[in-house]
């Protein structure tokens, strides 16, 4: 059970938050002007990444609020942790 | 005093004797035995019967690394616990256990005849022997080896004990408590940390158990382990766990901890649970698992009487049992020497010692030889004797060619074997640490580290006493620094002064693969008797990765896991092979390091507590009047309600009549319902909805239709429009919570920008349906002067009122096709309202009915149930819900992929009615369908029977379906071929009960 920390609560065990897939994937501003294939890739494909991964967690069973964070997916530590609309720290990098 | 049994030393108490059975035969033992210690002072060397082969088998080991001596222990008919092994099963007054996997006894098994069938069995004989003919699969084969393969029998009994689960934080947990564990125990705990120090023994000390010379800084091993032990508990900031397994290493340093409370007691206290789960978070984690000698292989290895030289030793020094008289002693590797002086200077006589490494002029072996011990090296056995205990072995020296020469037999009661100790990286591999191959010692060490985790002693490859004490309290230190963010102090290391005496294991010096001596019946992993000629075979067919060969072979994957067979096996697949051992791979270690029970992990998880239940806030209701309730989630449901012994049918039949001719009342509270709130509210269900909401006027309602961005049919409901900047959202039953969750998505991830919040509202709302022609007449007289008449509250209407003083949103909307109400009542007040309406529609004839006939009213009318009818792959219009589509949207969830051209084309599946030819027959949901008759298998699949009741108002069976291009095909016949031959059914609309709707407007 990962211990992650909610950057509006602080760090829970994992039974208190919902896993929301892949993170920074927004959704187009105007699906109209998206290509079929464009629209393919928005929907159904994602990185699988092997090692640092931006993704989506919900404190579902707490605050209720979407925030991301980057995972190691080799080790599952979890690196840092950061609202929704942010930046991935470490991107100005 | 039993025949094996010293008359002094060990760790046990004489003064207590203890009676035990072992298959109906009456022994003694004392307090401080295992099962197996006790059995061995008693000479008892038989304990089972091997799994594919029905062998006799005995006690190969001292711990959990046991793969052989699996026993059932019975306390009585309930608690009766199969596969325990003996060597960890603490004997207690009136303990009771049984040999396994044996028919009729344990000394004489017919399964045995396995044995002399055996070139049926080789590796990989599930896949081949059986294979034909294939009726003979399921009658003879799979029952017959059902039968005679296998290990103990679980109780048919409810386990009647209690089991406790508990969490723990700590600076530093620590895993095992030999030398480096206690040092670093000490060492942490000095530091000022909060310590968890866990072992799976009875007793502290590990190695040290078995070591009666060792002086540590002046006292014995014994005086050590109990004065560090009396320092530990003393300490209020450290807690042992004794009888403790640490099972499971699990992401961000959480350990899955086993302890035993009540399995070594006569008579356990009531009330004290059995077993209690802990689960540890630690800020830090020493793992000091310390090393698992590994047997030797060669034929007939698995006798009773073959054991591993440390178990011998472990035998005599901590137990005082003599696990034989006449011993021969086969080594790869220095640390047999010590144990063949032990069991001599106990009186037994080691009648031959054989060093397999080439070198027959050894110190070592010159030192034994003074002893009067006959020794020599390059030697090795080839063929052991004896049925149920080894009687003797043929040891002989194996030239360049592989022949035997110098062959000669030798009579012995127990043989001793020692293939070098392997690190226990268990723990550390399930942590996803990677491990590292030691080509010095031949084994896989703990590499990097993927947890704040740090290995100790033994389990890191780390040989003798000295550097293992020494490495746990560098370790204690590290982690206590590193947990309490203090300065680290590891490198001033705490002395420990060890006599010299003590002994120092030394790594194998020859080649790991080459102790494996051919022949029949050399086993690799004794628990699953898959031998070296099996691997071989393995290796013959093509297996590349020992993944692979493990799987085809069975090695590895029995109960023990291949904690004395993975690295054999290994070894000698890369010598086949011709490969490097890690080029070879390792097998993945996983959870649990030894079994586990169920119960601990179901803990107060059982019965009424297994589930949560949801009761709606009329659920009394629905029981005085006889309900049969379903499970639909968690919630309880009223399915029917019979009346003088009606079966479901009769009842739902009648409940139909009474909704279509009177009125009937149903308890809809377990729909989901949200509250959806703010300026921006109708900004957000029109992006979220198909439908579009800018016109919908306060009091009005419209079904609503989800999608999600996959184009697919996610969830539907009425939603109603109660104020301008308010609706009142209601999903399904089962979406309830899944609706929220992506609407929360979307609100606060894409849209953030909006004003508007959702709330749920499902459990604040009773909501009580009225359906029928009279509902009207039974409603009006309740509802404190509100006008319902058909001009003031049309066909989906909705207003706010009271009924008899209760605050009320009542809806007229319907899911049968009749005049229908939903009253919606504040929770608490459902059960006073459902009383109050069923009392004044009694007179019209008002009938409670369950979810089987809110079912079959919808589908004569062909509302459509979101996850019968849907199944994930559906658009709105493949199942006729385009009307409900906005089209001047801009956007809305689903809309681009609609747009898609696979999501248009005409032989999309999609959703009509069928009607059998015979009224009578009522199809079978789930059912395939095809489009012409006689066709054989494989058939060409056209589509599935979603939905199919019997009809009673319509006096013939309805169905709908998913069917390619199904609306093309009106009027056309299809079939539905079953196991008792093909149903013609004719497409029709999916709408059997009046079309025009001419009912609801009334
Ligand atoms: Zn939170």
């Amino acid at each position: 059970m990962l211990l992650i920390h909610c950057p509006h609560c602080g760090t829970r065990p994992e039974l208190e938050f919902s896993y929301g897939g892949e993170a920074h994937i927004a959704r187009p501003a105007d699906p109209s002007q998206v290509s079929d294939d464009d629209w393919a890739s928005y929907l159904y494909l994602r990185s699988n990444t092997k090692g640092v991964h931006a993704e989506r967690w919900r404190h579902v069973r707490g605050c209720g609020r979407f925030f991301n964070a980057l995972r190691d997916t080799t080790t599952d530590r979890i690196l840092v942790t950061y609202k929704a609309g942010e930046k991935p720290p470490g991107e100005a990098r | 005093m039993s025949a094996w049994r010293l008359p002094s030393g060990g760790h046990i108490d004489r003064s207590r004797p203890l009676r035990f059975t072992f298959d109906g035969r009456s022994y003694t033992g004392y307090a401080g035995d295992t099962l197996a210690s006790a059995l061995l002072a008693n000479g008892v060397h038989l304990l089972g019967r091997s799994f594919k082969y029905h062998r006799p088998r005995g006690i190969m080991t001292a711990g959990p690394e046991e793969p052989c001596a699996l026993v059932t222990v019975r306390r009585d008919e309930a608690r009766c616990t199969p596969n325990l092994r003996a060597t960890q099963v603490e004997l207690h007054e009136g303990l009771c256990a049984y040999s396994q996997n044996r028919w009729p006894s344990l000394a004489f098994d017919v399964g045995q005849i396995a044995e002399w069938f055996s070139a049926l069995l080789p590796a990989g004989f599930y896949y081949k022997t059986f294979m034909w003919p294939r009726s003979a699969w399921h009658k003879l084969y799979e029952p017959l080896i059902r039968r005679t393969a296998g290990l103990g029998k679980a109780p048919k009994l409810a386990d009647p004990d209690r089991y406790a689960q508990q969490y723990a934080h700590c600076d530093v947990l620590i895993v095992g408590a030999g030398p480096a564990g206690l040092a670093a125990a000490q060492e942490a705990a000095a530091r000022g940390a909060r310590v968890i120090l866990c072992d799976e023994r009875a007793h502290s000390g590990g190695s040290l158990l078995a070591d009666d010379r060792a002086r540590i800084d002046g006292q014995t091993s014994a005086e050590w382990v109990d004065g560090t032990m009396a320092q530990l508990r003393a300490n209020p900031r450290v807690r042992v766990l004794q009888r403790t397994t640490a099972f499971g290493y699990f992401p961000h340093n959480l350990m899955g901890l086993s302890e035993r409370l009540t399995d070594h007691l006569a008579a356990p206290p009531p009330g004290l649970a059995r077993e209690r789960l802990w689960q540890v978070r630690a800020r830090e984690v020493i793992l000091a698992t310390g090393a698992i000698e590994q047997p030797l292989v060669f034929p007939g290895n698995d006798r009773p009487g073959i054991m591993l030289g440390g178990a011998a030793l472990h035998y005599l020094k901590h137990h005082a049992v003599l696990p034989g008289r006449r011993v021969v002693v086969a080594t790869a590797c220095d640390s047999a020497y010590r144990v063949a002086r032990a069991l001599q200077a106990a009186g037994a006589q080691i009648v031959q010692f054989i060093d397999l490494r080439p070198q027959t002029d050894r110190p070592a072996l010159a030192a034994l030889r003074e002893l009067g011990i006959r020794c020599d090296g390059d030697l090795r056995i080839v063929g052991t004797r004896g049925s149920n205990r080894v009687t003797g072995v043929d040891i002989a020296r194996i030239d360049a060619t592989g022949a035997a020469r110098e062959q000669r037999s030798i009579d012995c009661d127990l043989v001793l074997m020692s293939g070098g100790y392997v690190p226990s990286v268990h723990l550390f591999s399930q942590s996803r640490g990677r491990l590292r191959y030691d080509e010095t010692l031949q084994v896989f060490v703990p590499g990097e580290s993927a947890e704040r985790e740090r290995s100790a002693g033994a389990c890191r490859g780390i040989a003798g006493l000295a550097d293992a004490l020494q490495d746990g309290a560098r370790a204690g230190a590290a982690a206590a620094s590193a947990a309490l963010g203090t300065a680290d102090a590891s490198a001033a290391n705490p002395a420990f002064t060890v006599d010299a005496a003590a002994p120092t294991p030394e790594p194998l010096d020859v080649p790991r693969a080459s102790v494996a001596m051919h022949g029949p019946k050399a086993f690799v992993d004794f628990q699953h008797d898959v031998t070296l000629r099996d691997l071989d075979l393995a290796v013959r067919e093509g297996f590349r990765s020992i993944e692979h060969i493990k799987r085809y072979t069975t090695t590895g994957m029995a109960t023990d896991q291949g904690k004395t067979s993975n690295l054999n096996a290994l070894h000698h697949a890369a010598r086949e092979l011709g490969q490097a051992v890690p080029a070879v791979g390792l097998t993945t270690f996983r959870m649990p390091y030894t079994p586990v029970t169920f119960a601990s992990f179901a803990g107060q998880a059982r019965g009424e507590l297994f589930d949560p239940v949801r009761r709606t806030p009329m659920h009394d209701w629905a029981v005085q009047h006889g309900a049969v309730f379903e499970d639909v989630g968690l919630w309880k449901r009223a399915r029917y309600f019979p009346r003088d012994n009606e079966d479901m049918h009769a009842a739902v039949a009648r409940e139909c009549r009474a909704v279509r001719e009177h009125c009937g009342i149903f308890d809809a509270s377990t729909l989901g319902k949200i509250a959806v709130v703010g300026p921006d509210a109708v900004e957000f269900m029109n992006r979220m909805y198909v439908n579009e909401w800018s016109k919908l006027a306060v009091g009005r309602s419209k079904y609503g239709v989800l999608l999600r961005d996959d184009g697919f049919v996610y969830d539907d409901g009425v939603v109603a429009r109660v104020a301008a900047d308010r609706f009142h959202v209601t999903t399904t039953t089962g979406g309830a919570a899944r609706v929220l969750a992506m609407m929360e998505d979307y609100r606060q991830t894409e849209w953030a920008d909006l004003k508007v919040w959702l709330t749920s509202t499902t459990e604040e709302w009773a909501v009580i349906a009225l359906q029928g022609p009279r509902a009207r007449d039974i409603l009006a007289p309740l509802v404190d002067g509100l006008d319902i008449s058909a001009a003031a509250l049309p066909h989906m209407g909705v207003v706010e009122g009271t009924l008899q003083g209760v605050p009320m949103l009542l809806f007229r909307v319907s899911f049968t096709g009749e005049l229908g109400f939903e009253v919606n009542v504040p929770a608490a007040e459902g059960a006073k309202v459902i009383a109050a309406l069923h009392a004044a529609g009694e007179r019209f004839g008002l009938t409670p009915y369950g979810t089987e006939t809110m079912h079959v009213l919808r589908a004569e009318k062909g509302f459509i149930i979101i996850g019968q009818d849907t199944d994930g792959t559906v658009t709105p219009d493949d199942v006729g819900l385009a009307w409900a589509i906005g089209k001047s949207k801009r956007d809305f969830v689903g809309k681009r992929a609609l747009a898609r051209p696979s999501m248009q084309q005409s032989d999309r599946k999609q959703l009509v009615g069928l009607r059998t030819r015979d009224p009578h027959i009522v199809l079978e949901e789930g059912a395939q369908i095809v489009d012409t008759p006689g066709q054989r298998a494989p058939m060409t699949l056209i589509g599935h029977v979603t939905s199919s009741y019997a009809s009673a108002t319509l006096g013939h069976s309805i169905a709908m379906a998913v069917i390619a291009g199904g609306r093309a095909r009106m009027g056309h016949t299809l079939y539905v071929p079953m196991p008792g031959g093909e149903i013609p059914v004719e497409v029709c609309s999916p709408v059997f009960y009046d079309p025009q709707g001419a009912r609801l407007n009334v």
